[in-house]
């Protein structure tokens, strides 16, 4: 589904991302965990084609993202508030999506039932902006419109930051049911290493923009990827047992 | 304190985004601020000999009876475009100073405002002036205090009450209305209020009662603002009643009606879409100085040609030239949805079709200045409508300049959306067709000058979608630099 080869973005002589090589198969969800600055969020704009590649590039389902526009059709994200249209209702953004997506309207509804429980009465039916939401349902707003359409691949960054936790077990329920039920592709980025290791099958560790470790879900434990960042804090951090 | 407040002031100022653009931008903003100081100056120190001149009575008189409307205006133009000061006072509030310093400091800081310091530049020689045309120099200076605190009395009462429209429709609608009675010699409210703007030359004294207005407008406001401090009052952001749309009639014209109906909710509910929309409808009456003959200067034929592209040309100059910054906020969304430039091209285009046929149709009016009048604005729409409606959409992809729909600086507070690549693009739009007119006038006459800017507007019209085709790859060759310009 995606192919990543030779890919590199510098900035003014500092290299924030670098990935040699990466090939990520349809039809699984994979975690993208790193410090901040690890490069995640590069990654994903580069991927969205919303910067520009210093070197190499990426293909998407078979086209370049920074050449043809054909993935736009099958790809949905939410990176951030630059997704969202502040002076709309939230009603009025999902039909805008919809209709861009080719949605009708009797599906969109069908389909907004599902996260009925995510948005917890908080954000259908009330006659309000966007930007007058919290940070925490102006993300929900943003997810589910990430889902409207069930493209092909949906990409998603720090999802889990800034909702409650009864939410960040929702959505995690949500992006396993739009895989497994759907066949929706998912590439989620996260702070939080247990987020990422209960819904993803496959879990990439991004560091200072580079690509150090890859594994299936099933072969690494949550203990394992803890200690993977432990190790570096002792390193950092004169140890204060002695 | 308040000298650690306004060192912070100056570094944000310095700081500010409109600075760190190119160099271009700076001359052009030190060149904008001397125009408008050079207008005030002259107008300062012409005032007075241009009334003895049109034999309009005793100059100083004069200037008294229109005090009322400067002021009038002046109170206006502060409500639509002066920013407010408490904008960035909530980092403060955790810091240990007190409430009544911040407040302080945000009334006085306003003092520094381009609207309060401009009219220096008009009274001062405005005064030097009067007393070298031999009005007492101590009176003349006390009358010039006055006017100048009734004009600062004005910067507190609209920090007051700028939350409230009715108050600004009030006002506009009194001057206004006032000054078309005037006009039309039905009743003339200045000879009234002539007499006490007078009164502050002959009785100083009566100065003190001015200077009692000023102070106690400083307080009524400081009053206000103490009680605003809080994070759920004066600071809170106010969630406001949404205005439904009707989104039916859009649906049709599938993708670009989706944007198209975007646009109408960006420009109902956005105070600084508005803004420039209201703006754009002012035009319609800067054929006035054209049409009139009210200025001499203004009366050769090509000014009419001129003057009939900006009466139907307000929406285009003033929204249609911050396409797409428009959508700045959201652009990243736009960028990987499934929409193609040229549906959203066209969808812009149309949109400013649209609001220029309105347009048009509101300045119908003209017909009563001759149908040769009129058909100077009938040339200027279809031009606008065909090739400046093109034009304006080219110049947008190289505006970079994030528009913050949120904001509560004004629409014209920080004019940090010019840039000289579209400054130049706006030179097609007007020299363009003035200049063919004043060919085609020259060689063949009027008619067939007028014939060939429609001409030029059909086959505008007819290459509208190659123009697109270009506009698209330029839009398409700065989208990362457009991105990174609105994504900071």
């Amino acid at each position: 589904m995606i192919h990543v080869s030779q890919l590199s973005k510098t900035y003014s002589g500092t290299t924030v991302l670098s990935i040699e090589s990466l090939e990520l198969q349809a039809g699984e969800i994979i975690g993208l965990v790193g410090n901040n600055g690890a490069g995640k969020t590069t990654f994903f704009s580069l991927l969205l084609d919303l910067i520009k590649p210093s070197t190499g590039h990426i293909e998407n389902q078979g086209v370049r993202v920074d050449e043809s526009e054909a993935w736009k059709s099958t790809t949905a994200a939410f990176i951030d508030e630059n997704f969202l249209i502040g002076y709309l209702t939230a009603e009025e953004y999902f039909e805008f999506i919809a209709g861009l997506r080719g949605v009708e309207k009797a599906e969109l509804s069908g389909f907004i039932e599902v996260f009925k429980a995510f948005f917890n009465d908080e954000i259908l039916g009330n006659k309000k902006y966007i930007r007058d939401y919290s940070k925490g349902n102006q993300k929900k707003i943003g997810i589910a419109a990430a889902f409207i359409g069930t493209p092909a691949l949906v990409i998603l960054d720090e999802p889990f930051a800034n909702l409650d936790p009864r939410a960040q077990m929702q959505l995690q329920k949500l992006i396993k049911s739009f895989n497994s039920e759907h066949g929706v592709s998912l590439l989620v980025s996260s702070h939080d290493l247990l987020h990422v290791s209960e819904v993803s099958q496959r879990i990439l560790i991004l560091n200072k923009g580079e690509l150090i470790k890859d594994v299936r879900t099933s072969e690494i434990t949550l203990e394992d990827l803890r200690a993977f960042f432990s190790e570096e804090v002792k390193e950092e951090l004169p140890s204060s047992e002695s | 304190m308040l000298t650690t407040l306004f060192r912070l002031e100056l570094k944000s100022a310095f700081r500010s985004p409109t600075w760190k653009q190119n160099l271009w931008m700076r001359i052009l903003i030190v060149f904008a601020i001397l125009y408008f100081a050079l207008i005030f100056l002259s107008l300062g120190i012409g005032a007075y000999y241009i009334i003895k001149k049109l034999e309009l009575g005793d100059p100083f008189e004069v200037i008294n009876r229109y005090v009322l409307y400067y002021l009038g205006f002046d109170i206006v133009f502060r409500y639509m475009l002066q920013p407010m000061p408490v904008a960035n006072v909530q980092p403060m509030l955790y810091q240990p100073i007190s409430k009544k310093t911040i407040v302080h400091f945000s009334l006085l800081k306003t003092l520094y405002s381009f609207f309060n310091w401009s009219h220096l530049l008009l009274l001062i020689p405005l005064s030097v002036v009067l007393i070298v045309e031999g009005s007492d120099s101590l009176q003349t200076a006390v009358w010039a205090v006055a006017i100048y605190l009734l004009l600062l009395a004005n910067n507190y009462l609209n920090i007051l009450v700028n939350q409230k429209t009715v108050f600004l429709v009030a006002v506009a609608t009194l001057v206004l209305g006032a000054a078309a009675l005037q006009y039309f010699d039905y009743f003339d409210l200045s000879i009234y209020t002539q007499p006490l703007f007078l009164a502050l030359y002959n009785q100083p004294t009566l100065a003190l009662l001015v200077f009692g207005v000023a102070v106690l407008s400083y307080f009524t406001s400081f009053s206000h603002f103490m009680g605003q401090m809080y994070l759920d009052t004066g600071l809170a952001k106010k969630a406001e009643k949404t205005i439904a749309i009707q989104g039916k009639y859009f649906e049709r014209f599938g993708k670009g009606g989706l944007i198209l109906k975007n646009d109408v909710a960006l420009i109902i509910r956005n105070k600084r879409a508005r803004m420039a929309v209201f703006a754009g409808f002012f035009f319609i009456f800067y054929g006035l100085l054209f049409f009139t003959g009210a200025i001499e200067a203004y009366d050769g034929v090509y000014w009419r040609v001129f003057a009939g592209i900006f009466v139907t040309g307000g929406f285009l100059f003033s929204f249609g030239q911050y396409v797409p910054s428009w959508d700045s906020s959201y652009y990243s969304l736009l960028m990987t949805q499934n929409i193609t430039y040229m549906e959203y091209l066209r969808s812009k285009y149309t949109l400013i079709q649209v609001f220029t046929a309105v347009t048009t149709l509101l300045s119908t009016w003209y017909i009563a200045f001759g149908w040769d009048v009129f058909s100077y604005v009938l040339i200027g729409a279809l031009y606008n409508m065909s090739v400046n409606a093109a034009i304006v959409l080219w110049g947008g992809a190289y505006v970079r300049s994030k528009v913050d729909l949120t904001s509560s600086k004004k629409a014209f507070g920080d004019k940090n959306a010019f840039n000289y690549k579209s400054l130049l693009l706006t030179l097609p739009k007007i020299a363009l067709p003035v200049g063919l007119f004043a060919l085609v006038d020259t060689y063949l006459g009027t008619t067939a000058a007028k014939l060939s800017i429609v001409a030029i507007s059909l086959v505008g019209f007819s290459l509208r979608h190659w123009i697109f085709g270009k506009v698209i790859a330029i839009y398409k060759k700065e989208k990362y630099q457009t991105l990174k310009a609105y994504r900071s």
